[in-house]
Protein backbone atom coordinates (compact mmCIF):
# COMPACT_ATOMS: atom_id res chain seq x y z
CA UNK A 1 0.00 0.00 0.00
CA UNK A 2 2.56 2.51 1.16
CA UNK A 3 5.42 1.25 -0.97
CA UNK A 4 7.36 4.10 -2.60
CA UNK A 5 5.93 4.92 -6.00
CA UNK A 6 7.66 6.38 -9.01
CA UNK A 7 6.96 10.13 -9.35
CA UNK A 8 4.72 9.60 -12.34
CA UNK A 9 2.76 6.88 -10.64
CA UNK A 10 2.28 8.95 -7.49
CA UNK A 11 1.03 11.90 -9.51
CA UNK A 12 -1.37 9.62 -11.30
CA UNK A 13 -2.46 8.14 -8.00
CA UNK A 14 -2.92 11.58 -6.49
CA UNK A 15 -5.05 12.83 -9.34
CA UNK A 16 -7.03 9.61 -9.27
CA UNK A 17 -7.65 10.14 -5.57
CA UNK A 18 -8.60 13.75 -6.14
CA UNK A 19 -11.03 12.68 -8.81
CA UNK A 20 -12.40 9.98 -6.61
CA UNK A 21 -12.97 12.51 -3.87
CA UNK A 22 -14.78 14.81 -6.20
CA UNK A 23 -17.03 12.11 -7.49
CA UNK A 24 -17.40 9.66 -4.67
CA UNK A 25 -18.97 11.71 -1.88
CA UNK A 26 -22.44 11.32 -3.33
CA UNK A 27 -22.09 7.56 -3.28
CA UNK A 28 -20.28 7.39 0.02
CA UNK A 29 -22.52 9.70 1.99
CA UNK A 30 -25.50 7.72 0.82
CA UNK A 31 -24.22 4.71 2.71
CA UNK A 32 -23.24 6.83 5.70
CA UNK A 33 -26.59 8.55 5.89
CA UNK A 34 -28.76 5.58 5.14
CA UNK A 35 -28.98 3.94 8.59
CA UNK A 36 -29.96 7.11 10.46
CA UNK A 37 -32.33 8.29 7.75
CA UNK A 38 -33.95 4.89 7.37
CA UNK A 39 -34.74 4.41 11.04
CA UNK A 40 -36.02 7.96 11.43
CA UNK A 41 -38.17 7.55 8.36
CA UNK A 42 -39.69 4.37 9.75
CA UNK A 43 -40.10 6.00 13.15
CA UNK A 44 -41.94 8.89 11.59
CA UNK A 45 -44.08 7.22 8.97
CA UNK A 46 -45.22 3.91 10.44
CA UNK A 47 -46.79 5.15 13.69
CA UNK A 48 -48.16 8.24 11.99
CA UNK A 49 -49.84 6.18 9.28
CA UNK A 50 -51.22 3.83 11.93
CA UNK A 51 -52.59 6.73 13.98
CA UNK A 52 -54.30 8.17 10.91
CA UNK A 53 -55.71 4.77 10.02
CA UNK A 54 -56.97 4.02 13.54
CA UNK A 55 -58.55 7.44 13.75
CA UNK A 56 -61.08 6.48 11.08
CA UNK A 57 -61.76 3.03 12.53
CA UNK A 58 -64.15 1.72 15.15
CA UNK A 59 -61.66 -0.06 17.33
CA UNK A 60 -61.87 -0.80 21.03
CA UNK A 61 -59.55 -3.33 22.60
CA UNK A 62 -62.09 -4.18 25.29
CA UNK A 63 -64.88 -4.92 22.87
CA UNK A 64 -63.83 -6.74 19.69
CA UNK A 65 -67.43 -6.62 18.40
CA UNK A 66 -66.91 -2.92 17.66
CA UNK A 67 -65.10 -2.74 14.36
CA UNK A 68 -65.15 -1.37 10.86
CA UNK A 69 -64.73 1.90 9.10
CA UNK A 70 -65.89 4.88 11.14
CA UNK A 71 -65.36 7.71 8.70
CA UNK A 72 -65.07 10.90 10.65
CA UNK A 73 -67.17 9.65 13.58
CA UNK A 74 -64.21 9.60 15.96
CA UNK A 75 -63.36 13.17 15.05
CA UNK A 76 -66.97 14.22 15.36
CA UNK A 77 -67.19 12.56 18.75
CA UNK A 78 -63.96 14.24 19.86
CA UNK A 79 -64.90 17.69 18.60
CA UNK A 80 -68.41 17.58 20.09
CA UNK A 81 -67.23 16.03 23.36
CA UNK A 82 -68.33 18.40 26.14
CA UNK A 83 -64.97 17.99 27.91
CA UNK A 84 -62.96 19.12 24.88
CA UNK A 85 -63.26 22.90 25.52
CA UNK A 86 -62.14 22.36 29.13
CA UNK A 87 -59.28 20.16 28.01
CA UNK A 88 -58.10 22.62 25.38
CA UNK A 89 -58.37 25.46 27.88
CA UNK A 90 -56.36 23.44 30.42
CA UNK A 91 -53.69 22.76 27.83
CA UNK A 92 -53.50 26.49 27.06
CA UNK A 93 -53.39 27.39 30.77
CA UNK A 94 -50.55 24.98 31.43
CA UNK A 95 -48.66 26.07 28.34
CA UNK A 96 -49.25 29.79 28.87
CA UNK A 97 -48.49 29.69 32.58
CA UNK A 98 -45.24 27.82 32.24
CA UNK A 99 -44.10 29.81 29.20
CA UNK A 100 -44.80 33.10 30.97
CA UNK A 101 -42.98 31.96 34.09
CA UNK A 102 -39.97 30.64 32.21
CA UNK A 103 -39.58 33.70 30.01
CA UNK A 104 -39.98 36.21 32.86
CA UNK A 105 -38.00 34.37 35.52
CA UNK A 106 -35.59 32.90 33.00
CA UNK A 107 -34.69 36.38 31.75
CA UNK A 108 -34.38 37.78 35.27
CA UNK A 109 -32.22 34.88 36.41
CA UNK A 110 -30.06 35.01 33.29
CA UNK A 111 -29.41 38.74 33.70
CA UNK A 112 -28.73 38.22 37.39
CA UNK A 113 -26.36 35.30 36.84
CA UNK A 114 -24.53 37.30 34.20
CA UNK A 115 -23.47 39.83 36.85
CA UNK A 116 -20.25 39.56 38.73
CA UNK A 117 -20.83 38.34 42.28
CA UNK A 118 -19.35 36.08 44.92
CA UNK A 119 -19.73 32.37 44.19
CA UNK A 120 -21.49 32.97 40.88
CA UNK A 121 -20.36 29.64 39.41
CA UNK A 122 -21.95 27.67 42.26
CA UNK A 123 -25.11 29.80 42.22
CA UNK A 124 -25.45 29.06 38.52
CA UNK A 125 -25.20 25.31 39.12
CA UNK A 126 -27.88 25.51 41.80
CA UNK A 127 -30.24 27.44 39.53
CA UNK A 128 -30.03 25.04 36.60
CA UNK A 129 -30.18 21.90 38.78
CA UNK A 130 -34.00 21.42 38.62
CA UNK A 131 -33.78 20.82 34.89
CA UNK A 132 -31.94 17.55 35.51
CA UNK A 133 -34.44 16.16 38.00
CA UNK A 134 -36.62 13.46 36.47
CA UNK A 135 -40.30 14.48 36.16
CA UNK A 136 -41.59 11.78 38.48
CA UNK A 137 -39.21 12.85 41.25
CA UNK A 138 -40.04 16.53 41.00
CA UNK A 139 -43.76 15.78 40.94
CA UNK A 140 -43.59 13.62 44.05
CA UNK A 141 -41.22 15.88 45.98
CA UNK A 142 -43.45 18.90 45.33
CA UNK A 143 -46.67 17.00 45.95
CA UNK A 144 -45.58 15.55 49.27
CA UNK A 145 -42.65 17.33 50.84
CA UNK A 146 -43.63 20.85 49.81
CA UNK A 147 -47.33 21.06 48.90
CA UNK A 148 -48.93 18.57 51.26
CA UNK A 149 -51.72 20.47 53.07
CA UNK A 150 -50.78 19.18 56.54
CA UNK A 151 -47.18 18.03 56.63
CA UNK A 152 -45.79 19.96 53.70
CA UNK A 153 -43.23 22.72 54.00
CA UNK A 154 -45.52 25.33 52.40
CA UNK A 155 -48.33 24.49 54.84
CA UNK A 156 -45.95 25.16 57.71
CA UNK A 157 -44.84 28.48 56.18
CA UNK A 158 -48.46 29.54 55.64
CA UNK A 159 -49.64 28.62 59.13
CA UNK A 160 -46.64 30.20 60.83
CA UNK A 161 -47.41 33.44 58.99
CA UNK A 162 -50.97 33.20 60.23
CA UNK A 163 -52.62 32.06 56.99
CA UNK A 164 -54.65 28.94 56.34
CA UNK A 165 -52.66 26.28 54.54
CA UNK A 166 -53.67 25.70 50.93
CA UNK A 167 -54.80 22.30 49.78
CA UNK A 168 -53.02 22.78 46.46
CA UNK A 169 -54.21 19.80 44.49
CA UNK A 170 -57.85 20.27 45.53
CA UNK A 171 -58.23 24.04 45.49
CA UNK A 172 -55.66 25.21 42.96
CA UNK A 173 -54.75 22.07 41.02
CA UNK A 174 -53.75 23.76 37.77
CA UNK A 175 -51.72 26.43 39.55
CA UNK A 176 -49.93 23.67 41.45
CA UNK A 177 -49.02 21.81 38.27
CA UNK A 178 -47.96 25.01 36.52
CA UNK A 179 -45.70 25.74 39.49
CA UNK A 180 -44.06 22.33 39.40
CA UNK A 181 -43.55 22.32 35.65
CA UNK A 182 -42.28 25.91 35.70
CA UNK A 183 -39.74 24.95 38.32
CA UNK A 184 -38.41 22.35 35.90
CA UNK A 185 -38.37 24.62 32.84
CA UNK A 186 -37.23 28.00 34.22
CA UNK A 187 -33.68 26.60 34.47
CA UNK A 188 -33.80 25.63 30.80
CA UNK A 189 -34.77 29.17 29.82
CA UNK A 190 -32.11 30.57 32.15
CA UNK A 191 -29.39 28.38 30.70
CA UNK A 192 -30.22 29.31 27.11
CA UNK A 193 -30.65 33.02 27.77
CA UNK A 194 -27.47 33.11 29.82
CA UNK A 195 -25.56 31.53 26.95
CA UNK A 196 -27.06 34.11 24.61
CA UNK A 197 -26.14 36.97 26.94
CA UNK A 198 -22.57 35.81 27.06
CA UNK A 199 -22.34 35.99 23.30
CA UNK A 200 -23.49 39.63 23.40
CA UNK A 201 -20.87 41.81 21.86
CA UNK A 202 -18.80 43.46 24.59
CA UNK A 203 -17.89 46.35 22.34
CA UNK A 204 -21.52 47.14 21.71
CA UNK A 205 -22.11 47.35 25.44
CA UNK A 206 -19.05 49.48 25.98
CA UNK A 207 -20.16 51.81 23.20
CA UNK A 208 -23.62 52.14 24.75
CA UNK A 209 -21.97 52.80 28.07
CA UNK A 210 -19.78 55.51 26.55
CA UNK A 211 -22.95 57.11 25.26
CA UNK A 212 -24.18 57.20 28.81
CA UNK A 213 -26.47 54.15 28.87
CA UNK A 214 -26.73 52.73 32.38
CA UNK A 215 -28.69 50.08 34.25
CA UNK A 216 -32.25 50.06 33.01
CA UNK A 217 -31.56 51.82 29.72
CA UNK A 218 -28.84 49.34 28.92
CA UNK A 219 -31.17 46.47 29.81
CA UNK A 220 -34.12 47.87 27.87
CA UNK A 221 -32.37 48.94 24.68
CA UNK A 222 -29.36 46.67 24.34
CA UNK A 223 -29.79 43.49 26.34
CA UNK A 224 -33.48 42.68 25.91
CA UNK A 225 -33.48 43.25 22.13
CA UNK A 226 -30.48 40.93 21.93
CA UNK A 227 -32.49 38.31 23.82
CA UNK A 228 -35.53 38.52 21.55
CA UNK A 229 -34.48 35.66 19.30
CA UNK A 230 -33.21 33.32 22.03
CA UNK A 231 -36.48 33.96 23.89
CA UNK A 232 -38.47 32.94 20.83
CA UNK A 233 -36.36 29.79 20.59
CA UNK A 234 -37.06 29.04 24.26
CA UNK A 235 -40.79 29.55 23.70
CA UNK A 236 -40.89 27.24 20.71
CA UNK A 237 -38.83 24.43 22.19
CA UNK A 238 -40.65 24.57 25.51
CA UNK A 239 -43.99 24.52 23.70
CA UNK A 240 -43.09 21.25 22.06
CA UNK A 241 -42.03 19.68 25.33
CA UNK A 242 -44.88 21.22 27.34
CA UNK A 243 -47.55 19.87 25.01
CA UNK A 244 -46.24 16.48 26.13
CA UNK A 245 -46.31 17.07 29.91
CA UNK A 246 -47.58 13.81 31.32
CA UNK A 247 -45.88 12.33 34.39
CA UNK A 248 -46.43 15.44 36.50
CA UNK A 249 -50.20 15.22 35.93
CA UNK A 250 -50.40 11.46 36.31
CA UNK A 251 -48.64 11.56 39.65
CA UNK A 252 -50.16 14.61 41.27
CA UNK A 253 -53.81 14.92 40.24
CA UNK A 254 -54.49 12.20 37.67
CA UNK A 255 -56.21 14.87 35.59
CA UNK A 256 -58.61 15.85 38.38
CA UNK A 257 -60.36 16.97 40.39
CA UNK A 258 -63.04 16.42 37.76
CA UNK A 259 -61.30 17.48 34.55
CA UNK A 260 -59.54 20.43 36.16
CA UNK A 261 -56.06 19.32 35.09
CA UNK A 262 -56.81 17.08 32.11
CA UNK A 263 -54.78 18.32 29.17
CA UNK A 264 -54.96 17.06 25.60
CA UNK A 265 -52.04 14.71 26.18
CA UNK A 266 -53.62 13.35 29.32
CA UNK A 267 -57.02 12.94 27.64
CA UNK A 268 -55.47 10.87 24.86
CA UNK A 269 -53.71 8.74 27.47
CA UNK A 270 -57.02 8.20 29.30
CA UNK A 271 -58.83 7.25 26.09
CA UNK A 272 -56.05 4.97 24.95
CA UNK A 273 -54.70 3.11 27.93
CA UNK A 274 -57.60 3.28 30.38
CA UNK A 275 -60.64 3.09 28.10
CA UNK A 276 -58.77 1.23 25.32
CA UNK A 277 -60.68 3.25 22.75
CA UNK A 278 -58.09 3.10 19.99
CA UNK A 279 -60.18 4.98 17.44
CA UNK A 280 -61.10 7.84 19.77
CA UNK A 281 -57.59 8.17 21.16
CA UNK A 282 -56.15 8.28 17.65
CA UNK A 283 -58.46 11.10 16.62
CA UNK A 284 -57.20 13.05 19.63
CA UNK A 285 -53.64 12.13 18.69
CA UNK A 286 -54.10 13.57 15.21
CA UNK A 287 -55.29 16.82 16.81
CA UNK A 288 -52.19 16.87 19.03
CA UNK A 289 -49.92 16.23 16.06
CA UNK A 290 -51.51 19.06 14.10
CA UNK A 291 -51.09 21.45 17.05
CA UNK A 292 -47.45 20.47 17.55
CA UNK A 293 -46.74 20.88 13.86
CA UNK A 294 -48.00 24.44 13.82
CA UNK A 295 -45.36 25.26 16.43
CA UNK A 296 -42.77 23.07 14.78
CA UNK A 297 -43.18 24.96 11.54
CA UNK A 298 -42.05 28.20 13.15
CA UNK A 299 -39.24 26.55 15.08
CA UNK A 300 -37.85 24.86 11.99
CA UNK A 301 -37.96 28.16 10.15
CA UNK A 302 -35.97 29.90 12.87
CA UNK A 303 -33.40 27.13 12.97
CA UNK A 304 -33.15 27.14 9.18
CA UNK A 305 -32.42 30.84 9.15
CA UNK A 306 -29.65 30.22 11.62
CA UNK A 307 -28.12 27.45 9.51
CA UNK A 308 -27.52 29.92 6.70
CA UNK A 309 -25.38 32.21 8.76
CA UNK B 1 -16.36 34.48 32.04
CA UNK B 2 -17.07 38.02 31.08
CA UNK B 3 -20.04 39.93 32.19
CA UNK B 4 -22.58 41.94 30.34
CA UNK B 5 -23.77 44.87 32.34
CA UNK B 6 -20.59 45.72 34.17
CA UNK B 7 -17.61 45.96 31.90
CA UNK B 8 -15.39 47.13 34.69
CA UNK B 9 -15.05 46.09 38.28
CA UNK B 10 -18.41 46.79 40.00
CA UNK B 11 -18.58 48.98 43.06
CA UNK B 12 -18.42 47.08 46.38
CA UNK B 13 -22.05 47.99 47.03
CA UNK B 14 -23.26 46.61 43.70
CA UNK B 15 -21.10 43.53 44.19
CA UNK B 16 -22.58 42.92 47.63
CA UNK B 17 -26.14 43.50 46.44
CA UNK B 18 -25.69 41.16 43.49
CA UNK B 19 -24.23 38.51 45.77
CA UNK B 20 -27.28 38.67 48.02
CA UNK B 21 -29.74 38.69 45.10
CA UNK B 22 -27.93 35.97 43.18
CA UNK B 23 -27.67 33.63 46.13
CA UNK B 24 -31.27 34.22 47.18
CA UNK B 25 -32.45 33.24 43.71
CA UNK B 26 -30.13 30.23 43.65
CA UNK B 27 -31.27 28.96 47.04
CA UNK B 28 -34.96 29.40 46.19
CA UNK B 29 -34.56 27.42 42.97
CA UNK B 30 -32.51 24.73 44.67
CA UNK B 31 -34.65 24.46 47.80
CA UNK B 32 -36.87 21.53 46.67
CA UNK B 33 -33.79 19.47 45.88
CA UNK B 34 -32.13 20.48 49.14
CA UNK B 35 -35.26 19.56 51.06
CA UNK B 36 -35.43 16.16 49.36
CA UNK B 37 -31.78 15.58 50.18
CA UNK B 38 -32.35 16.50 53.81
CA UNK B 39 -35.47 14.34 54.11
CA UNK B 40 -33.56 11.36 52.76
CA UNK B 41 -31.50 11.34 55.97
CA UNK B 42 -34.47 11.71 58.34
CA UNK B 43 -36.43 9.01 60.11
CA UNK B 44 -39.95 8.70 58.65
CA UNK B 45 -41.42 10.32 61.73
CA UNK B 46 -39.04 13.29 61.40
CA UNK B 47 -39.71 13.67 57.70
CA UNK B 48 -43.38 14.48 58.27
CA UNK B 49 -42.84 16.50 61.45
CA UNK B 50 -44.61 19.85 61.75
CA UNK B 51 -42.86 22.25 62.16
CA UNK B 52 -40.28 20.78 59.77
CA UNK B 53 -36.98 19.78 61.32
CA UNK B 54 -33.76 21.38 60.18
CA UNK B 55 -31.76 19.77 62.94
CA UNK B 56 -32.26 16.06 63.46
CA UNK B 57 -30.39 12.88 64.03
CA UNK B 58 -29.33 11.77 60.55
CA UNK B 59 -29.88 8.16 59.58
CA UNK B 60 -28.92 6.03 56.62
CA UNK B 61 -31.75 3.57 57.17
CA UNK B 62 -33.79 4.94 54.25
CA UNK B 63 -31.04 4.18 51.80
CA UNK B 64 -30.78 0.68 53.22
CA UNK B 65 -34.57 0.29 53.02
CA UNK B 66 -34.83 1.52 49.43
CA UNK B 67 -34.45 -2.02 48.13
CA UNK B 68 -37.01 -3.44 50.57
CA UNK B 69 -40.18 -1.79 49.29
CA UNK B 70 -39.66 -2.67 45.66
CA UNK B 71 -36.84 -3.79 43.43
CA UNK B 72 -34.76 -0.61 43.39
CA UNK B 73 -31.62 -2.20 41.99
CA UNK B 74 -33.59 -3.81 39.19
CA UNK B 75 -35.02 -0.42 38.25
CA UNK B 76 -31.63 1.26 38.49
CA UNK B 77 -30.13 -1.43 36.26
CA UNK B 78 -32.94 -0.89 33.74
CA UNK B 79 -32.23 2.84 33.76
CA UNK B 80 -28.55 2.21 33.12
CA UNK B 81 -29.17 -0.32 30.35
CA UNK B 82 -31.74 1.89 28.63
CA UNK B 83 -29.83 5.15 28.81
CA UNK B 84 -26.39 3.73 28.01
CA UNK B 85 -27.74 1.29 25.43
CA UNK B 86 -29.74 3.91 23.57
CA UNK B 87 -26.80 6.33 23.70
CA UNK B 88 -24.39 3.81 22.18
CA UNK B 89 -26.87 2.76 19.52
CA UNK B 90 -27.85 6.36 18.77
CA UNK B 91 -24.24 7.51 18.53
CA UNK B 92 -23.34 4.64 16.20
CA UNK B 93 -26.20 5.58 13.90
CA UNK B 94 -25.53 9.31 14.14
CA UNK B 95 -21.73 9.41 13.76
CA UNK B 96 -21.56 8.44 10.07
CA UNK B 97 -24.55 10.63 9.21
CA UNK B 98 -23.18 13.69 11.02
CA UNK B 99 -19.74 13.09 9.49
CA UNK B 100 -21.16 12.89 6.00
CA UNK B 101 -23.28 16.01 6.40
CA UNK B 102 -20.52 18.07 8.00
CA UNK B 103 -17.70 17.17 5.61
CA UNK B 104 -19.43 16.16 2.40
CA UNK B 105 -22.41 18.48 2.34
CA UNK B 106 -24.63 18.06 -0.68
CA UNK B 107 -27.42 20.23 -2.02
CA UNK B 108 -29.94 18.42 0.17
CA UNK B 109 -27.95 18.37 3.42
CA UNK B 110 -29.74 21.30 4.96
CA UNK B 111 -33.16 19.89 4.17
CA UNK B 112 -32.11 16.57 5.62
CA UNK B 113 -31.00 18.20 8.87
CA UNK B 114 -34.22 20.12 9.19
CA UNK B 115 -36.25 17.02 8.41
CA UNK B 116 -34.44 15.13 11.18
CA UNK B 117 -35.21 17.96 13.53
CA UNK B 118 -38.86 17.86 12.54
CA UNK B 119 -39.15 14.20 13.55
CA UNK B 120 -38.40 15.38 17.07
CA UNK B 121 -41.50 17.58 16.93
CA UNK B 122 -43.86 14.63 16.81
CA UNK B 123 -45.68 14.63 20.14
CA UNK B 124 -45.12 11.29 21.84
CA UNK B 125 -48.76 11.00 22.75
CA UNK B 126 -49.64 11.29 19.07
CA UNK B 127 -48.10 7.90 18.39
CA UNK B 128 -48.76 6.24 21.75
CA UNK B 129 -51.57 4.02 20.50
CA UNK B 130 -49.81 2.50 17.48
CA UNK B 131 -46.57 1.99 19.39
CA UNK B 132 -48.37 0.36 22.28
CA UNK B 133 -50.09 -2.01 19.87
CA UNK B 134 -46.90 -2.68 17.91
CA UNK B 135 -45.06 -3.43 21.14
CA UNK B 136 -47.87 -5.65 22.37
CA UNK B 137 -47.96 -7.66 19.17
CA UNK B 138 -44.18 -8.08 18.92
CA UNK B 139 -43.66 -8.93 22.58
CA UNK B 140 -41.60 -5.78 23.17
CA UNK B 141 -43.95 -4.45 25.84
CA UNK B 142 -42.17 -4.19 29.18
CA UNK B 143 -38.78 -5.18 27.77
CA UNK B 144 -35.53 -3.25 27.95
CA UNK B 145 -34.96 -3.91 24.25
CA UNK B 146 -38.20 -2.15 23.40
CA UNK B 147 -37.30 0.89 25.46
CA UNK B 148 -33.78 1.06 24.07
CA UNK B 149 -35.29 1.17 20.58
CA UNK B 150 -37.82 3.88 21.43
CA UNK B 151 -35.32 6.00 23.33
CA UNK B 152 -32.74 5.72 20.57
CA UNK B 153 -35.22 6.89 17.97
CA UNK B 154 -36.53 9.69 20.16
CA UNK B 155 -33.03 11.07 20.80
CA UNK B 156 -31.40 10.34 17.46
CA UNK B 157 -32.20 13.75 15.89
CA UNK B 158 -30.64 15.55 18.85
CA UNK B 159 -27.54 13.37 18.71
CA UNK B 160 -27.12 13.93 14.96
CA UNK B 161 -27.53 17.68 15.35
CA UNK B 162 -25.14 17.98 18.21
CA UNK B 163 -22.46 15.86 16.52
CA UNK B 164 -22.97 17.80 13.32
CA UNK B 165 -22.41 21.10 15.08
CA UNK B 166 -19.24 19.79 16.75
CA UNK B 167 -17.91 18.39 13.48
CA UNK B 168 -18.58 21.73 11.81
CA UNK B 169 -16.12 23.30 14.22
CA UNK B 170 -13.26 21.02 13.22
CA UNK B 171 -11.28 23.01 10.65
CA UNK B 172 -11.75 21.47 7.24
CA UNK B 173 -8.06 22.11 6.46
CA UNK B 174 -6.97 19.47 8.94
CA UNK B 175 -9.07 16.83 7.24
CA UNK B 176 -7.90 18.18 3.87
CA UNK B 177 -4.27 17.91 4.95
CA UNK B 178 -4.66 14.33 6.10
CA UNK B 179 -6.36 13.56 2.80
CA UNK B 180 -3.38 15.02 0.95
CA UNK B 181 -1.16 12.77 3.01
CA UNK B 182 -3.12 9.86 1.65
CA UNK B 183 -5.44 9.07 4.51
CA UNK B 184 -8.44 7.04 3.41
CA UNK B 185 -11.86 8.44 4.39
CA UNK B 186 -12.14 5.94 7.20
CA UNK B 187 -8.65 6.86 8.42
CA UNK B 188 -9.53 10.54 8.24
CA UNK B 189 -12.54 9.77 10.35
CA UNK B 190 -10.97 7.46 12.89
CA UNK B 191 -7.47 8.90 13.24
CA UNK B 192 -7.89 12.61 12.54
CA UNK B 193 -11.45 13.61 13.25
CA UNK B 194 -12.30 11.40 16.22
CA UNK B 195 -9.50 12.60 18.51
CA UNK B 196 -10.39 16.22 17.68
CA UNK B 197 -14.11 15.75 18.15
CA UNK B 198 -13.91 13.48 21.18
CA UNK B 199 -14.89 16.15 23.74
CA UNK B 200 -17.90 17.01 21.59
CA UNK B 201 -18.85 13.37 21.24
CA UNK B 202 -18.53 12.93 25.00
CA UNK B 203 -20.88 15.81 25.76
CA UNK B 204 -23.31 14.56 23.14
CA UNK B 205 -23.30 11.17 24.82
CA UNK B 206 -23.82 12.77 28.23
CA UNK B 207 -26.81 14.76 27.00
CA UNK B 208 -28.27 11.64 25.43
CA UNK B 209 -27.85 9.75 28.72
CA UNK B 210 -29.49 12.60 30.64
CA UNK B 211 -32.48 12.75 28.30
CA UNK B 212 -32.90 8.97 28.28
CA UNK B 213 -32.54 8.71 32.07
CA UNK B 214 -35.27 11.29 32.70
CA UNK B 215 -37.67 10.17 29.96
CA UNK B 216 -40.96 9.51 31.71
CA UNK B 217 -43.64 9.15 29.03
CA UNK B 218 -42.60 5.98 27.24
CA UNK B 219 -41.12 4.39 30.33
CA UNK B 220 -44.34 4.74 32.31
CA UNK B 221 -46.64 3.71 29.48
CA UNK B 222 -44.66 0.86 27.96
CA UNK B 223 -43.17 -0.85 31.00
CA UNK B 224 -44.33 -2.60 34.15
CA UNK B 225 -42.47 -4.58 36.80
CA UNK B 226 -39.95 -6.16 34.46
CA UNK B 227 -38.28 -3.36 32.48
CA UNK B 228 -39.43 -0.32 34.46
CA UNK B 229 -36.53 2.09 35.02
CA UNK B 230 -36.16 4.57 37.87
CA UNK B 231 -38.70 7.06 36.47
CA UNK B 232 -41.37 4.35 36.67
CA UNK B 233 -40.03 3.05 39.99
CA UNK B 234 -40.34 6.48 41.61
CA UNK B 235 -43.82 6.89 40.13
CA UNK B 236 -44.87 3.81 42.09
CA UNK B 237 -44.41 5.85 45.28
CA UNK B 238 -47.42 7.91 44.27
CA UNK B 239 -49.98 5.13 44.64
CA UNK B 240 -50.29 4.80 48.40
CA UNK B 241 -50.92 8.20 49.90
CA UNK B 242 -48.92 6.66 52.76
CA UNK B 243 -46.25 8.64 54.48
CA UNK B 244 -43.05 7.17 53.17
CA UNK B 245 -41.45 10.53 52.56
CA UNK B 246 -38.02 9.67 53.88
CA UNK B 247 -37.83 6.52 51.74
CA UNK B 248 -39.23 8.39 48.76
CA UNK B 249 -36.57 11.05 49.27
CA UNK B 250 -33.78 8.51 49.58
CA UNK B 251 -34.85 6.68 46.44
CA UNK B 252 -35.25 9.99 44.60
CA UNK B 253 -31.85 11.24 45.72
CA UNK B 254 -30.18 8.12 44.40
CA UNK B 255 -32.10 8.40 41.13
CA UNK B 256 -31.29 12.07 40.57
CA UNK B 257 -27.73 12.44 41.87
CA UNK B 258 -25.70 10.89 39.03
CA UNK B 259 -27.65 12.72 36.33
CA UNK B 260 -27.39 16.01 38.17
CA UNK B 261 -23.62 15.65 38.16
CA UNK B 262 -23.63 14.80 34.45
CA UNK B 263 -25.82 17.82 33.79
CA UNK B 264 -23.52 20.13 35.66
CA UNK B 265 -20.51 18.75 33.80
CA UNK B 266 -22.02 19.35 30.41
CA UNK B 267 -24.12 22.48 30.97
CA UNK B 268 -22.28 24.60 28.44
CA UNK B 269 -22.47 22.18 25.50
CA UNK B 270 -26.01 21.25 26.40
CA UNK B 271 -27.43 24.47 25.04
CA UNK B 272 -26.48 23.72 21.48
CA UNK B 273 -27.94 20.23 21.66
CA UNK B 274 -31.20 21.44 23.10
CA UNK B 275 -31.66 24.39 20.74
CA UNK B 276 -30.39 22.68 17.58
CA UNK B 277 -27.75 25.35 17.22
CA UNK B 278 -30.30 28.16 17.21
CA UNK B 279 -28.55 29.70 20.22
CA UNK B 280 -24.78 29.77 20.47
Amino acid sequence: MNAPLSPAASVAAASATALAFRRKPLVRTGALLAPAVAVLLLWMIVPLAMTLWFSVQRYNLLDPSISGFAGFDNYEFLLTDPVLPTVVLNTIKLLGGVLLASVVFGTLLAVLLDQDFFGRGIARLLVIAPFFVMPTVSALVWKNLLMHPVNGFFAWVATSLGFRSIDWFTDLPMAAIVTIVSWQWIPFATLILLTALQSLDREQIEAARMDGARGFTLLRFIILPHLARPISVVVMIETIFLLAVFAEILITTGGGPGQATTTLTYLIYLRALLEWDVGGASAGAVLAIVLANVVAFFLVRTVARNLDR
Amino acid sequence: MTNATAGRRPSPLAYGLMTVLGWTAALVMFFPIFWMLLSAFKREIDAIAVPPLLVFEPTLENFAAVQGRANYFGAAWNSIVISVGSTILGTLLALPAAYAMAFYPGPRTKDLLLWMLSTKMMPAVGVLVPLYLLFKNTGLLDTRTGLVIITTLANLPIIVWMLYSFFKEVPGEIIEASRMDGAKPFQQFALVLMPLALPGIASTALLSIILAWNEAFWTINLTAANAGPLTAFIASFSSPEGLFWAKLSAASTLAVAPILVFGWMTQRQLVRGLTFGAVK
